[in-house]
């Protein structure tokens, strides 16, 4: 036993050297050089300043703007700095309550819109920063921005079908729309 | 179950099963000591850490050296890891400028890590500093999932040598498996994650102004940072803005590439896999979720080469995909199906061209149903345990099988290397269980099995129910166990459930609702994972130092060969017969009442 005792902790030291430090700094040396804008996080850079992360969600209440999925991160929705979903399980009354609340605040915002509710828009995502919404969520909105902006309802779908991400390669994942760039993107034009 | 949803599910497989050859073949070659292309590059290295050890590297162990190695080095890991996280505050890369990890939290974390569990009772993004992340989890990553692989290594050598007293180096297979193996692919894996947009940098935390500030209720806090309550007793509240988003940023790419390599699965933020930074496309997903199966398939060609017999490799592989295959289907139909509550409210769940549609709570738009659900079933079958989405929030049954697939021991893929010596470990008791309905001596790889190794077998297998309904039990009648728990009624029995499943088994994977950073369960679970980890890694050492001293034995007429279509049904059945004999009356009291109780209502 005594004769192991050393290569024991001469190898804990030499590997976590190599896999702790030597390791994540080749990376992050590599990463730093190849995609810089990736590796700090694809920052949206507005005269210099960040506004946000094209790939991390903001929360959005406005009439004017596209809302994207409830957020279940504390103590304010989207908090980039402390991730989480809801966890409520699928029998729990507390999920059924918040969706209504979800639905009440949609359907007060756009009274007799006739479109069917897609479920994205009233339950929370999983990470809590969840950037996108479905197609779908995108039709549902498009009448009660163009009301709230003064706008052609043509002009926002067609907005919207620009900021409309297909599945990567025509296979992988599901069609999306990025909710902070499309409302970028509608600020810019008004 | 859409067309697409099964295109993006058989090319999974297809590119999964296109690999294993390869790669299975390069890590033969690596284990033998065989020229494998990396030795100009790392060689050096690898004999320098050798002579710092002190080792030489054709000195051979028998198992009980082996073992002795194994334990030590663990153990000091273990021992390294809780002292880090005492001390992070101490140390430089702590950007954010966190204290010390509480004892408890601390014992469990480290247990976790080094069980190649990846259990979290703590949210990483507001709990550990970078150094801690890279010093500490990092590290484990990368040499938990090398001592799994080193005993399955030991363990085909057990079963490919003959009249042997030795099993090989644990120092030359740790050192080995990390340089030529799991360092190459992580390097390669965390480039094209960060290529996608996965973060890698030691910068501090970003700052963004919010295009519309968000206005929401602030708890309020006492002097000690204790909630203050109303009259009613719930915590008082008051109007605030938010102008500014912190977004959380760190060396994350590197530790996630090996976290699903290794099949670790402790993310590097606080969701997982579910959050952008750590898994922001739909191809970043599909390179994540090959990565959580691509080494426990590979090994089993490894292990057929190994033995001089790929079919032997193969046929364990071809048991562990059925038997993956069939619980997906489940999980995808559970699923897409939704919940009858949202439907009942007037919502559409119906999967279209605009939407995936189906149960979208705790769930992300890029991945959607399909996604999702792979993922969740990979990372059970596999002892990963990272998740895409959170598995609390699935419908009953798409919540049970990521549960039952954990409790079939995890040898459905497995961990790296433990997976596939538990496979082994059944793949003997099917034999046996052959043996004796034509009774016949059983052999495996021309090796006779006797007493001494059923009885380790058996040993094996009885400990993780032992564990994990145990601890179950123990947490259901108890005050510290229940008051845990988040979902009521059948749902908070199944978040005990899977909490003790999940560390009963080295997944790592959560019902995340249950508060688990108390006192109770830290100190259960750290036990149920140590005991899960070394419970198997002593006796299938003790297996392989008994395997190797035995002669062969030639294939008879009475030989059951343990390549055939038969012998791949009678491991499935073997393997889903202790599985369900063990656990149904606890998943009928879980998830089973829950659905019925759900489309009744």
């Amino acid at each position: 036993m005594r004769t192991q005792l050393r290569p024991a902790l001469v190898s804990l030291v030499a590997l976590t050297l190599i896999t702790g430090l030597l390791y994540p700094l080749v990376v992050t040396g590599i990463a730093q050089v190849l995609f810089p804008r990736q590796a700090n996080g694809s920052l949206i850079l507005i005269n210099g300043q960040p506004v946000g992360s094209s790939l991390i969600g903001q929360l959005f209440d406005a009439p004017k703007y596209f809302w994207g999925r409830p957020s279940a991160t504390s103590p304010f929705p989207y908090n980039a700095a402390a991730s989480s979903g809801s966890n409520l399980g699928p029998t729990n009354d507390a999920l059924i309550k918040a969706v209504q609340a979800r639905i009440d605040a949609l359907k007060t915002a756009d009274p007799d819109n006739p479109l069917p509710l897609p479920v994205d828009l009233v339950t929370a995502s999983g990470s809590g920063l969840d950037p996108h919404i479905s197609p779908a969520s995108a039709a549902y909105q498009v009448r009660r921005v163009a009301r709230a902006r003064g706008m052609e309802e043509a002009a926002v779908r067609q907005l919207v079908s620009q900021h409309t991400e297909g599945r990567q390669l025509g296979i992988l994942g599901e069609p999306r729309v990025n909710v902070l760039a499309l409302n970028l993107a509608l600020d810019t034009l008004k | 179950m859409t067309i697409n949803g099964l295109v993006q599910i058989g090319l999974y497989f297809v590119v999964l099963v296109a690999l294993v050859k390869p790669l299975g073949w390069y890590m033969a070659r690596v284990y033998e000591g065989q020229p494998c292309g990396l030795d100009r590059v790392v060689g050096p290295l690898e004999r320098l850490i050798y002579r710092l050890c002190g080792v030489r590297q054709t000195e051979e162990m028998n198992w009980k050296t082996y073992a002795v190695a194994m334990l030590l080095f663990n153990g000091a890991g273990l021992f390294a890891l809780y002292a880090l996280q005492r001390w992070q505050g101490f140390f430089p890369l702590n950007p954010q400028g966190f204290g010390a990890v509480a004892p408890d939290l601390a014992f469990n974390t480290a247990a976790s890590f080094v069980t190649n569990t990846n259990w979290q009772a703590y949210g990483g993004e507001m709990t550990l500093s970078y150094l801690t992340q890279m010093l500490g989890l990092t590290v484990q990553n990368f040499v938990s999932a090398a001592t799994g692989m080193a005993i399955l290594v030991a363990l085909i050598r057990g079963l490919a040598r003959r009249s042997a007293l030795t099993i090989g180096n644990f120092w030359t297979d740790l050192v080995r498996s990390i340089l030529y193996i799991l360092m190459p692919l992580a390097l390669l894996l965390s480039l094209l994650l960060v290529s996608q947009g996965v973060v890698q940098t030691f910068a501090s935390y970003q700052t963004a102004t919010l295009l519309q500030p968000a206005s929401y209720a602030k708890p309020v806090m006492d002097a000690n940072g204790q909630p203050v309550l109303d009259e009613q007793g719930q915590p008082k509240t008051e109007p605030a803005m938010a102008a500014e988003q912190v977004l959380a940023v760190g060396p994350a790419a590197s530790q996630i590439a090996i976290k699903q390599l290794g099949t670790n699965g402790g993310g590097f933020f606080n969701v997982n896999s579910a959050h952008p930074f750590e898994n922001p496309t739909p191809w970043s997903n599909f390179l994540q979720v090959l990565a959580i199966l691509l080494v426990p398939a590979a090994l089993c060609y490894t292990l057929g080469m190994m033995v001089g017999d790929t079919r032997q490799g193969w046929a364990l592989l071809a048991a562990m995909t059925i038997l993956l295959l069939c619980f997906i289907p489940l999980g995808l139909w559970a699923e897409q199906s939704g919940n009858p509550a949202f439907t009942a409210l007037g919502i559409d769940q119906a999967s279209s061209a605009g939407q995936s549609g189906g149960n979208m709570e705790g769930k992300e738009i890029r991945f959607g149903i399909t996604n999702s659900v792979l993922w969740s079933a990979t990372t059970t079958a596999a002892s990963n345990g990272s998740v895409n989405s959170m598995h609390d929030s699935y419908t009953p049954l798409g919540g049970l099988v990521p549960l039952f697939l954990m409790q079939f021991g995890e040898v459905v893929f497995g961990g790296v290397g433990s997976g596939l010596y538990g496979m082994v470990v059944f793949a003997i008791i099917a034999v046996f269980v052959a043996g004796l309905m034509v009774g016949r001596t059983p052999e495996y790889l021309g090796k006779k099995i006797e007493p001494y190794e059923m009885k380790m077998a058996s040993l094996l297998i009885l400990i993780m129910p032992i564990v994990v309904l145990g601890f179950t039990a123990v947490a259901s009648v108890t005050g510290v166990g229940t008051s845990s728990i988040f979902n009521p009624g059948s749902h908070g029995f199944s978040e005990m459930l899977y909490a003790y499943t999940s560390m009963g088994n080295n997944n790592g994977s959560a019902f995340g609702g249950l508060s688990v950073n108390t006192p109770f369960y830290n100190l259960t679970g750290g036990i149920a994972m140590l005991i899960a980890r070394f419970w198997w890694a002593i006796p299938t050492l003790a297996l392989a130092g008994a395997l190797a001293r035995k002669k062969l034995v030639p294939a008879g007429p009475g030989t059951l060969p343990t390549y055939t279509p038969l012998f791949i049904v009678l491991l499935i059945g073997v393997v889903v017969l202790v599985g369900a004999l063990t656990f149904v009356p606890a998943l009928a009291l879980g998830p089973i009442i829950e659905h019925i109780l759900m489309v009744s209502r």
